[in-house]
């Protein structure tokens, strides 16, 4: 349903999306996990047409969103970050607006929109003003908006930010309910969020895709991904090049300082001990190896580590 | 066609669900109330010889003599009313984040902007139409022409349309109401001045004077459609929306 191959975005010298590849395929629930600033808005706005990407393709429902832009964006629905809400339109005469600007025909109009009302549980606040609903509220009419249209695809991003708990878990039901009709792309920071609400992760880091697969394979390797924590005497810089260049190993970091001699934590596949390979290739670079130990890691830390791995670390 | 037809509806919803609409059309209507009962009362004088310097009385034209400057003066009001029309039309969709919704629906970039550009120009009717009441009074005691009539308000139509075109050029490039409206009204400025360019431009004033936006409404106010207005007026307002297709593009380039 969606097809994405080789996106990049710069804007000016700053590259906020680099080769990105993924698919999702119909009646999935993808998400996109990561932190802010990892590029998940950018994609998505790509995706919807709303910025064309520097380099690459995005095919959506079967059309290129570049090369033919009206039908794509006529099969996708979309919530921003901010609901686009006017706020001076009521509930109804907003819904009604975006089903025409999206093409809904005359005599379906009105079932569509009190659908969407309906499935969004609107209904109550129909002749509400857009401007004066509260938080929660607003996010539901963002999501009756990309609802009207019945569109193959949703793209909904970061749907439940700013919402209390009892509205969060409404929203993820609500999500969950509309996989079974449309192809969903959602966007968070939240891992349990995708954990709970999507078939399917793409885990971002500054502009980059770190880990993609089933919710399930990724819990399962996350589980088994381990932390090794080394202590080495040696120039820091050169050390973390050791470790970083050593297969399997994700991420290596400083964790604490003692003279010359610094305990770094690593990050490392699952399955198949590194510990090994490591010792050796330490060693071959002329560094003291003084100590070598194994931890489990849980879920959050794993995402945690993968996402600020690639963080300047020198100098701190 | 019928997407077009719902952002102009909802461009005149949003402007009469908020004060813009009803403080521009007041103060439209007060200052063209003004210049209307001025310009009768020295009509009337003029008329029963009464002039400036007590002269004869004269057979003056209502078409030529009052409803030719009311147009003329009025030019210059719009110069001041279009940028308050103009200057939220797209400055507000990108403040509030709204151009998100329109930039990914099914909609061209050039649908988009004669939505806004229909939107205003029925506002800016409307406010013209507010001025059949003072004709009407014309008609009820004098006996004016109603074609040269309805070519000025030909005139002042196109006239809007130009002004309103540009209006949406500057509306989307910045996302600060007050800003597009500064420029819009600047530039107006600009464009009315050069009219007076005449007696210091030289061999070159014939193309500056040409430039002028309100000195084109002068045929169409005497009553005389020139095609070389309506080329002027047409070629003006055509190029404002393909500025503000343009600039709407580069929205997204922007980011």
């Amino acid at each position: 349903m969606i097809e994405v191959s080789g996106i990049t975005k710069e804007f000016g010298r700053v590259t906020a999306v680099s080769g990105l590849t993924f698919s999702v395929a119909k009646g999935e629930v993808l998400g996109f996990l990561g932190p802010n600033g990892a590029g998940k808005t950018t994609t998505m706005r790509i995706l919807t047409g709303f910025i064309p990407a520097t380099r690459g393709t995005a095919v959506v429902a079967g059309h290129d969103i570049l090369s033919q832009p009206l039908e794509a964006k006529r099969k996708i629905g979309y919530l921003p970050e901010n609901p686009p809400l006017y706020p001076e339109m009521t509930v109804f005469d907003y819904l009604e607006f975006v089903a025409r600007i999206k093409g809904v025909p005359r005599a379906r109009r009105r079932t569509r929109v009190d659908e969407s009302l309906e499935k969004c549980s609107l209904a109550d606040v129909r002749d509400n003003l857009a401007g004066k609903l509260s938080k929660g509220y607003r996010q539901r009419l963002g999501l009756a908006q990309a609802l009207v249209h019945e569109p193959e695809v949703l793209i909904l991003d970061e749907p439940t930010a700013g919402l209390d708990p009892k509205q969060i878990n409404e929203t993820r039901a609500l999500i969950r309910s509309l996989g079974h009709d449309h192809t969903v792309v959602l966007s968070t920071h939240i891992l349990p969020e995708v954990v709970m609400t999507c078939d399917r992760v793409v885990i971002l880091n500054q502009g980059s895709v770190v880990a993609q697969g089933t919710t399930q394979s990724l819990i399962d390797q996350f589980r088994q991904a381990e932390e090794l924590q080394v202590v080495v005497e040696g120039p820091e810089p050169e050390v973390l090049r050791t470790l970083r260049a050593q297969d399997g190993v994700f991420t290596a970091e400083p964790l604490r300082r003692d003279g010359d001699t610094v305990t770094y934590r690593l990050s490392v596949a699952p399955g198949g001990d590194v510990r090994r390979q490591l010792a050796s290739s330490i060693v071959r670079a002329g560094h003291g190896l003084l100590g070598l130990h194994q931890e489990g890691m849980t879920l959050e830390e794993v995402y945690l580590r993968v996402v600020s791995s690639e963080e300047p670390r020198e100098g701190v | 066609m019928a997407n077009v037809w719902a952002l102009a509806r909802r461009e005149v919803q949003s402007y009469f669900a908020s004060p813009v609409a009803y403080v521009v059309l007041a103060l439209f209507i007060f200052l063209y109330g003004y210049f209307f009962s001025d310009y009768l009362f020295v009509f009337l004088e003029r008329s029963m010889g009464r002039g400036g310097f007590g002269g004869p009385a004269e057979t003056l034209n209502l078409n030529q003599d009052l409803i030719r400057w009311l147009f003329h003066t009025t030019s210059v009001v719009l110069l001041f009313l279009v940028p308050m029309l103009t200057m939220r039309a797209f400055a507000e969709e990108i403040r509030s984040g709204t151009i998100e919704l329109l930039l990914t629906s099914p909609l061209t970039d050039f649908q988009i902007v004669l939505g806004k550009f229909l939107g205003v120009l029925f506002l800016y009717a409307s406010m013209l139409a507010l001025t059949f009441l003072h004709m009407t009074i014309l008609f009820f005691f004098g006996d004016p022409e109603w074609k040269p009539l309805l070519v000025g308000y030909l005139g002042m139509l196109l006239l809007g349309s130009a002004f309103i075109s540009f209006g949406l050029v500057f509306s989307s490039l910045t996302r600060n109401q007050i800003v597009a409206g500064f420029l819009t009204f600047a530039t107006f400025l600009f464009l009315w001045l050069i009219e007076y360019a005449e007696s210091w431009a030289g061999a070159a004033s014939g193309i500056v004077t040409y430039l002028s936006v309100t000195k084109h409404l002068e045929e169409f106010a005497k009553g005389v459609v020139d095609s070389r207005d309506l080329v002027y007026y047409l070629t003006f307002i055509g190029l404002g929306l393909f500025l503000s297709k343009a600039s709407l593009e580069s929205l997204r380039w922007r980011g």
